[in-house]
């Protein structure tokens, strides 16, 4: 079986956001680490190699640091890694980067793709799904458990208030989302061994791209004005609770 | 020549889901500023009794698309379906609910179009030359990002509970159009065996008007309940953090935060939750911010409205006991 995971290099969740001098998002002296969500993903498509035999490559596309994103992968257990890197990929929307990742996928063997729901810092949650319809193959969005028999899966999707049993034949992508598994850790000796599995280099020209695509624009950037410390309630328990609920009706207007 | 504003309406067993309520509520504002009009597509099965319900809450014209295939939700029939309804109506705007079924179909349906897609939106304006304008929360809220297209339509996934629904008006009227589904064969190839609604009696977490969210501090899952019965008198819906998530006390599907739900209700009561960032992150939008917490320095402290610096056990309780009165006059 061969398997496919994409994955994102974003910040850590405890990153201050602030912007730079041109209004963008800066990025300088961020902690990384990969997308959380593309972590089950990678730990899904090992233990699918491990019981089915096959090969995982992950794929990543950003800057050169991503490059540590996918050594982490490949300890933990992938076989083999693709960046994605270019200048050009600057001011590429989703759907541009969904056309590029599908030309990556379509020189690779696959059954299975795997993704992240969501990425943490962008989060438009589109990717995984527009690579799916670039190549033409089924999807199933947040996934919280794949049996797999043969050339078939069935994944157990959440949806709002439940969830949904799908069944699909491959080639199809998998979202991950939280529940799915419980992602290992590298460990020393897969960490060392991951410092010889191939890591393979492409640009836009290497995938026949010469510029990213822009559907969209952003006008701007902007940060929220931070919410104040509000009022603390003194008193005793219950006199405290009675104020609350008067403030609740009288000043908040919320019941 | 590109027209109106198009509102793919979500319907779960006949009830219009309170987000497409929102949005033709919000598209109706635009549209009477703008003279264009609202269209409302609504797709199911034995749903034409759902056309007057739109028509009140403001289209222009409704598009109903009744097929036993599309009874339930699939990715495929519906994105074949509305590919085809798109191309022929020709919108300036097509918007949808940022629910589970709109981030799933929202993004294959942009790249069949070849357009792009702002992802969950939570302001909606229109510009000087009347071109739609959205606001997105990127880095879980940290930022935003204010994004338009140039390219028609321009899609967008709307945040539950963005913008306030308008009363029905049962006087007004809509064009009503019946459309048979043109399901492309291809597309049916996944294939839903089972769907699996929990059944509750409270309000699904990102919907909700009033959020009970309970952490660390309740100790325990036998604990809920205190939550709960303040949850039932209100109305509200209950959540978790991810402190309680990991301990096993909540399922996942109840966390809000970063790697959980994103929620913008009305009033968010935090019981026993510190205010980490990530927790922040997933709430911070909410109208008005409660905190019940026993350490004074409790960072959630520093971004509530009201809070009481107190042990939850007494306070909770309490609070039921309040809301029952207020309720009850
Ligand atoms: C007008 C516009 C201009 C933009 N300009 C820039 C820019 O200059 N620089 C910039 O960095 N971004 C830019 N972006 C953002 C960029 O397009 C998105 O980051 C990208 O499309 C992925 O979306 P996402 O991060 O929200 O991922 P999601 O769609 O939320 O990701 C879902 C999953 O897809 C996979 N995935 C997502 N991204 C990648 C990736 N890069 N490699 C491998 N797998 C991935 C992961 O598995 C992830 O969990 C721009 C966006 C717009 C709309
Ligand atoms: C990658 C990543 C993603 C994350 N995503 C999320 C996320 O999506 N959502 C999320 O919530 N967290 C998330 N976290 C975890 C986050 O950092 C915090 O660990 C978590 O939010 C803490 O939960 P808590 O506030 O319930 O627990 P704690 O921080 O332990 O706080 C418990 C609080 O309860 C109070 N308390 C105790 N007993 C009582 C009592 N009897 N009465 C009143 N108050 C009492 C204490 O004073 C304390 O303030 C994430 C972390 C990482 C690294």
């Amino acid at each position: 079986m061969n398997i496919v995971v994409f994955i994102k290099q974003t910040f850590d969740t405890e990153a201050k956001i602030v912007l730079d001098a041109s209004g963008k998002i800066d990025a300088n002296g961020v902690n990384l680490i990969i997308n959380p969500y593309d972590e089950y993903a990678i730990e899904e498509g090992i233990r699918l190699k491990e019981k089915n035999g096959g090969e995982v490559t992950v794929v990543s596309m950003g800057g050169s640091r991503a490059q540590e994103a996918v050594r982490t992968a490949l300890a933990m257990g992938a076989d083999k890694g693709v960046l994605v890197s270019d200048p050009g990929l600057e001011n590429t929307d989703e759907f541009g980067r969904a056309q590029i990742l599908a030309k990556v996928v379509a020189d690779i063997p696959h059954d299975v793709i795997l993704a992240g729901r969501i990425a943490i810092d962008d989060g438009a949650s589109q990717i995984a799904v527009r690579l799916a319809e670039a190549l033409s193959i089924p999807s199933v969005s947040s996934v919280i458990k794949l049996e797999v028999a043969g050339t078939q899966a069935t994944a157990t999707r959440e949806i709002d208030g439940g969830t949904e049993l799908i069944e699909v034949s491959f080639p199809a992508v998998f979202t991950a989302q939280k529940g799915l598994n419980d992602p290992r850790y590298p460990s020393v000796a897969g960490i060392m061994k991951a410092k010889k599995k191939p890591l393979k280099s492409l640009t836009l020209a290497d995938l026949g791209f010469s510029a990213g695509d822009l559907k969209m624009v952003i006008n701007q950037y902007s940060l929220p004005t931070p919410r104040k410390a509000g009022r603390k309630i003194d008193g005793e328990p219950a006199q405290a609770a009675s104020e609350l609920a008067k403030l609740l009706r009288e000043e908040a207007k919320v019941l | 020549m590109a027209k109106g504003i198009m509102i793919i309406v979500e319907q779960r067993n006949l009830q219009v889901r309170k987000v497409s309520l929102e949005l033709l509520s919000e598209a109706r504002k635009i549209a009477d500023q703008t003279g264009e009009s609202v269209v409302a597509v609504v797709l199911g099965q034995g749903i034409d009794e759902l056309a007057p319900t739109l028509a009140a809450s403001g289209a222009d014209k409704v598009i109903v698309i009744d097929d036993a295939k599309l009874a339930e939700y699939s990715t495929g029939a519906y994105t074949s379906v509305l590919n085809k309804i798109i191309r022929k109506e020709e919108p300036q705007a097509v918007l949808l609910g940022n629910t589970a079924a709109g981030k799933d179909l929202a993004p294959r349906l942009a790249q069949r179009l070849g357009i792009g897609l702002a992802s969950d939106c939570t302001g909606m304006e229109i510009d000087s030359a009347n071109f739609l304008t959205f606001k997105r929360p990127i880095y879980a809220g940290k930022a935003f990002a204010h994004l338009t297209s140039n390219v028609r339509p321009i899609m967008a996934t709307i945040r539950p509970n963005t913008f306030p629904v308008t009363p029905p008006d049962a006087a007004r009227q809509a064009e009503v159009v019946k459309e048979a589904a043109d399901i492309d064969q291809a597309d049916l190839t996944a294939i839903l065996k089972e769907v699996a609604i929990a059944a509750s009696k409270r309000p699904e977490l990102t919907e909700a008007n009033i959020i009970v969210s309970g952490g660390r501090g309740m100790k325990g899952p036998e604990n809920y309940s205190i939550l709960e019965d303040l949850a039932d008198v209100i109305g509200a819906a209950v959540g978790a953090s991810r402190a309680a998530v990991d301990s096993g006390w909540k399922e996942h599907k109840f966390q809000v935060g970063q790697t959980g739900k994103t929620v913008a209700p009305t009033l968010y009561i935090a019981c026993g939750i510190s205010g980490a960032i990530q927790h922040l992150a997933g709430m911070g939008s909410s109208k008005f911010i409660v905190a019940i917490n026993k350490d004074p320095e409790a960072n959630i402290f520093n971004v509530a409205d009201y809070g009481i610096v107190g042990d939850l056990f007494e306070v909770v309780p309490l609070l039921t006991e309040e809301f029952k009165k207020l309720v009850n006059e």
